[in-house]
């Protein structure tokens, strides 16, 4: 984003402005429009559910992709925040304090940072892989004694609130989905901004800086260790919003946000999006959303797609997707992006290929293995009923998958070829 | 008294045999592997399927050998790829293989439980004492861990293969600059780690249960055990898996809550509301959350664990 | 790379494309919504079997006031979160009926869900039916009047289990190990008080709860029970739990006879087969296989022969879509403001020839309450359990009048 600054050449205040905000405003606008587009209850949940996913993920990549601590235990201030943000709920609606319900995320924050502080003294103390322990250590423990502290956390059924029942303002009573929504976009649009503006202070550039090389950091006279103890807290005052978000989205907190699961989540989301970048985590939050959400409804064996999915994008794209998109900025600006456009057509066709013949392979030996017994040999792959027991299936995914690769490593140097003349034709002009 | 301290022995050896290989790849490639506990799943699944067509004897030699071969081509073609990229992913790939080998083995043998029983030769009991019998099976992996351990500790200490390993442990750059071929080392310790761990499987899964979630059930406790241990060390896992295996098997018997001991010695329930369940907490209920406790008090007091000598 | 970012965005548009577009033909859509992967899928997929079983055999007849049925289901992965999400999604399909099993935590985000979600649309209300979770709170404190439940919950067979203890004097030395969770908690305090009450003398010599779904090894609890020197062990222990507990139990030789609520649930017959613990485990449920009714038993066979040999786990799923669909057509309405109506208080004769009715103060339904044990197969008994050669064998019934327990519910009509 702040390339886009960068390139603006001319001074012309409105146009300045524009590029300046421009993407603020753009995203503004298209959360304002999404409902219009997707109405249906079902899509305005899983956008809610995209919004507080986006405020955790981002603040959990304060510590992971800024700082570079690695915590396995985040969700200990998403799920404190939000089960503090439910007993808010509930306690202002018990005494008819009057409080309205659009304030309530920022209990939940204070509830994170509060935690941030507490369990930041401790395990920021160390740094790389200690740190981590000491966070998966903390949340193990959190998450087991959430299990026995049932007054607070409810046990399994959690603790359930009633947004409705909080001040109205102006008419709004929050009951609708749609209202829930917009409180929702609203809070996520703020911290997005907030915390992009978190890395444009020294203290952040100081957390790049101790992330990149400690040694240094504490060499020009700042104590790392302080730096980490921040950003730590800030990461939490974060997750605790977004853990507030959810608990008035859901009404709902149970164990289960508070669990390694949870953390292991958002872990995933931050790093499919691309830790090395500012927008990585929004775009993880909201794949891994939609997969969530969709996927199990799709096949049952959508843990292994996920999981796959997942190991893909270890390997083979480090930078999550932001990291692909940025590959792609040389290119744009340059102007030769549209060179390249042939070549992944060409490219898509393998692809596509591959991942037709995979799939197949994996529901076709879903069926076999799980459901034929109960179900028969019958099965559909995209409405194409065919029988499991039959060669046919299996020498299709075989040929498809086996054309895919070959026909893919076959065209892979061109494409590198390609993209490596509309790249360097960048640096040769220099 | 004897059957817990037999049967927390027990368990603590069996965390060891997954620990041993843990801390050998933790501490030599640096790699937090996320699906170990997954090679010993897949250890128990190879030995059930393989007892079943070729007994059990056959399975015990052949399952760890199929799984370390496994966890040397996951080394080879996976972790290799991601290493140039640094640690976090690396850590991530295994994060991501746990998921996939839970799926698998699901698809491949159902999400209930197999029938995986214990061979027909050790299905007596060992001995009985105060009425309770103590299964010979239970005796056959006690002897089993101990002497993997004894093998374990000759080979790292005597041999030419072990002192390159205990170097690397340590030195791990130097060890490279000295001329071995650091790769394949680290690809033999993982494959080698990946067995040790399916031999646990293959002993663990006919006494406990065979099913897919019992990857997920031991997985965080190993880390415990090698953090607290000491990277790198071990005699160090070696004290830390007893300890907790026996930690965990005590507070089980003990029945007191916090209430008691405090109103034991005067103190009434000083408060109550929402934290109030916290003097009805037993210490058999804690028991499961004791070793976190110990591993987040260690890395502060301690960071190198208890008997490590580098920093984690 | 390219190629994953785009495989990635290919597999989630599709995913989206074909979840918000569901298909809109039949009349009366019934949502099932339970776990369908993960661990507890075994038991929700088989839910499934028998309410399209159901809704077949309903179709058949013609289905309710001319319309047919027609069932859609939506994985919960047993989380609270997803169910809200799942409910939602099923009511953007069309369904105004849910019916949800597993979970009390899932149940109850269920309850809550719809109780919200009917307040806030008059007009559009939804109703759940409950066919399996069995927390008491949930026809008592927590009762509402959209939803019904067709499980004897944990108090009822609590009862039903202590009227049946009351006329065994050879047990006196009783021992509850139980998950700790509030399912657990339910059992373990239930039995105490009603054991206080029936059988004053009855020592309860250990009262146990442990981590739920957490422990590798029941050795050390074993060790414990053997050295209470109890006589019988209460549980309501689950899944792996019971399979574990009983494992380690037969693995010590100890002795003592289990009153379980869920030994029968999937896995569970090929465990205690396993350990071999003839008659020695008891299950309390609301029905068997092996009750000897000829509706039942013929019932039972042709189930069987459509799902690969698993038996018809769920007597309760019967009376609930038959009680559904005596509503609907009594009401003369597939509307569940209206329907609903009727099914508070209706009373209906169940396969095996009995009298059953739902409770109209709390939404709780009465039936005779079976205590059976696992043995080999062996003279009048015709099914066996996973295909192991064991089946349920009748040991008591409880009569309907002696399960009853009194509710605190105090139902708010809706206006």
């Amino acid at each position: 984003m702040s390339s886009t600054i960068l390139a603006a050449a001319r001074p012309n205040p409105v146009l300045d402005l524009l590029r300046r905000y421009g993407v603020w405003i753009a995203a503004a606008g298209l959360m304002i429009l999404l409902p219009k587009v997707f109405s249906s209850g079902a899509a305005l949940t899983t956008m809610c559910l995209m919004g507080i996913m986006i405020v955790f993920s981002l603040s959990y990549n304060m510590l992971l992709g800024q700082t570079g601590m690695l915590s396995f235990g985040h969700a200990v201030y998403y799920g404190l925040g939000g089960f503090l943000a439910v007993h808010a709920m509930n306690t202002i609606a018990g005494g008819k304090l009057p409080i309205p319900l659009p304030v309530l995320p920022l209990v939940g924050g204070f509830m994170g940072l509060l935690f941030g502080f507490i369990f930041g003294a401790v395990s920021t103390r160390r740094a790389g892989t200690a740190f981590a322990m000491i966070s998966l250590g903390l949340g193990e423990l959190i998450a087991s004694l959430s299990l026995i502290l049932r007054g607070f956390f409810g046990g399994e059924e959690g603790i359930t609130a009633n947004r409705t029942k909080m001040l109205t303002l102006w008419g709004v009573r929050f009951g609708p989905q749609i209202e829930v929504y917009y409180l929702i976009a609203a809070w996520c649009l703020v911290c997005i901004a907030a915390m992009f503006a978190f890395t444009r202070t020294p203290l952040g550039r100081l957390c790049n800086a101790v992330r990149e090389n400690p040694e240094r950091a504490e060499f020009i006279g700042y104590s790392t260790q302080m730096v980490r103890f921040i950003a730590f807290c800030v990461a939490g005052f974060f997750a605790g919003i977004a853990g507030g978000l959810a608990a008035i989205n859901f009404e709902l907190m149970n164990a289960v946000n508070i669990s390694g699961g949870q953390s292991g989540v958002v872990l995933l989301m931050a790093y499919i999006g691309g830790i090395g970048h500012f927008a990585g985590p929004i775009l993880g939050a909201i794949l891994v959303v939609l997969l969530q959400v969709f996927l199990s409804d799709i096949t049952g064996a959508w843990m292994l797609y996920f999981g796959l999915i997942f190991i893909g994008m270890v390997m083979f794209a480090p930078g999550g997707l932001a990291g692909l998109i940025m590959l792609h900025l040389p290119l744009w600006r340059r102007g030769t992006i549209l060179q390249v456009l042939p070549h992944y057509a060409a490219m898509a066709v393998p692809v596509l290929m591959g991942a037709a013949g995979l799939t197949l392979l994996i529901e076709t030996a879903h069926h076999q293995l799980v459901k034929t017994q109960t179900d028969g040999p019958a099965m559909h792959f995209f409405r194409l009923g065919f029988d499991s027991n039959t060669p046919l299936p299996w020498l299709a995914a075989a040929l498809l998958l086996g054309g895919g690769l070959w026909l893919g490593r076959l065209y892979a140097p061109r494409l590198k070829a390609a993209y490596g003349d509309a790249a360097h034709g960048v640096e040769a002009a220099r | 008294m004897i059957f817990s301290t037999l049967n927390g022995v027990l368990y603590g050896m069996l965390l060891f045999l997954l620990a041993s290989g843990l801390t050998l790849i933790f501490s030599m490639m640096g790699v937090l592997n996320f699906a170990h506990a997954s090679f010993y799943m897949l250890g128990a699944y190879f030995g059930f399927q393989i007892s079943q067509w070729l007994g059990f004897w056959v399975a015990l030699v052949a399952a760890p050998v199929l799984v370390g071969l496994i966890g040397a081509a996951v080394e080879r073609w996976g972790l290799r790829t991601v290493h140039k990229w640094g640690h976090v992913p690396e850590l991530l790939f295994t994060f991501g293989l746990a998921f996939v080998v839970e799926e698998l083995v699901q698809m491949v043998w159902g999400k209930l439980p197999v029938d995986y029983r214990v061979p027909a030769l050790l299905d007596f009991s060992a001995f009985e004492l105060f009425g309770t019998t103590y299964p010979a099976f239970r005796m056959f992996m006690l002897l089993i861990s101990v002497a993997i351990f004894l093998v374990l500790l000759l080979v790292l200490t005597r041999s030419r293969i072990g002192l390159i390993i205990q170097a690397a442990l340590t030195h791990p750059n130097m060890v490279a600059m000295l001329g071995h071929n650091v790769p394949k080392v680290f690809m033999m310790v993982f494959g080698f780690g990946c067995g040790l761990a399916a031999i646990a499987g293959v002993i663990a899964g006919p006494a406990l249960v065979t099913q897919p979630s019992m990857a997920h059930v031991l997985g965080p406790i190993l880390f415990v055990v090698v953090v607290f241990g000491g990277l790198g060390s071990l005699p160090g896992a070696f004290i830390a898996s007893l300890l907790i295996g026996l930690i965990q098997t005590f507070a089980i018997a003990i029945n007191y809550s916090l209430g008691d001991a405090l109103g034991a010695i005067g103190i009434g329930r000083p408060i109550s509301g929402a934290l109030s369940d916290m003097w009805q907490v037993t210490v058999a209920q804690i028991g499961p959350v004791v070793p976190y406790l110990m591993l987040v008090l260690i890395l502060i007091f301690r960071p190198t664990g208890l008997m490590g000598t580098r920093e984690t | 790379m390219p190629t994953r970012y785009g495989t990635g965005l290919a597999v989630a548009a599709l995913a989206a494309g074909l979840g918000m577009t569901a298909p809109a033909f039949a009349q009366v859509k019934i949502a099932f919504v339970d776990p369908l992967s993960g661990a507890m899928a075994p038991i929700g997929e088989h839910g499934v079997k028998h309410f399209q079983y159901m809704i077949d055999k309903i179709n058949a007849k013609g289905g309710v006031n001319g319309q047919k049925m027609e069932l859609l289901t939506y994985d919960n992965k047993l989380s609270p979160q997803e169910t809200v999400i799942a409910a939602q999604k099923a009511i953007d399909a069309g369904a105004r009926i849910l019916t949800l099993g597993n979970g009390s935590g899932a149940a109850a985000a269920m309850i809550d869900f719809v109780n919200k979600h009917n307040d806030r649309n008059p007009g559009k209300e939804v109703v759940y039916l409950n066919y399996a979770a069995v927390d008491p709170a949930f026809t008592n404190d927590k009762c509402s009047y959209w939803h019904f439940r067709w499980d004897a919950h944990s108090d009822i067979k609590m009862q039903a289990l202590t009227t049946y203890i009351k006329g065994k004097p050879s047990i006196k030395k009783i021992y509850l190990i139980n998950q700790d969770y509030s399912f657990g908690h339910a059992v373990r305090k239930a039995a105490n008080e009603m054991l206080k009450a029936k059988r004053p003398d009855i020592q309860i010599v250990g009262d146990e709860l442990h981590p739920l779904a957490k422990i590798t090894d029941f050795a050390p609890y074993i060790a414990k029970i053997k050295a209470s020197g109890a006589d019988s062990v209460i549980t309501g222990n689950w899944g792996s739990d019971i399979a574990l507990l009983l494992k380690a139990s037969a693995d010590a030789g100890l002795q003592v006879d289990y009153y379980t609520y869920y030994a029968g649930g999937a896995g569970g017959p090929t465990a205690i087969k396993q350990t071999g613990l003839k008659d020695r485990v008891y299950q309390i449920t609301e029905g068997i296989a092996n009750i000897n009714v000829k509706e039942n038993l013929a019932w039972e066979e042709e189930f069987r022969k459509k799902s690969a040999g698993q038996g018809w786990w769920y007597p309760r799923v019967r009376n609930e879509m038959e009680m559904l669909a005596m509503a609907m057509n009594e009401a003369k309405s597939n509307d569940p403001k209206v329907f609903a109506e009727k099914l508070r208080g209706l009373k209906y004769k169940n396969i095996y020839g009995k009298d059953t009715y739902m409770r109209a103060e709390d939404h709780q339904f009465f039936q005779d309450i079976y205590i059976s044990a696992l043995t080999p197969m062996a003279g009048d008994m015709k099914f066996d359990e996973e295909n192991s050669g064991w089946g349920w064998k009748l040991t008591a019934t409880i009569p309907m009048a002696n399960t009853d327990v009194a509710t605190t519910c105090k139902m708010a009509k809706p206006s």
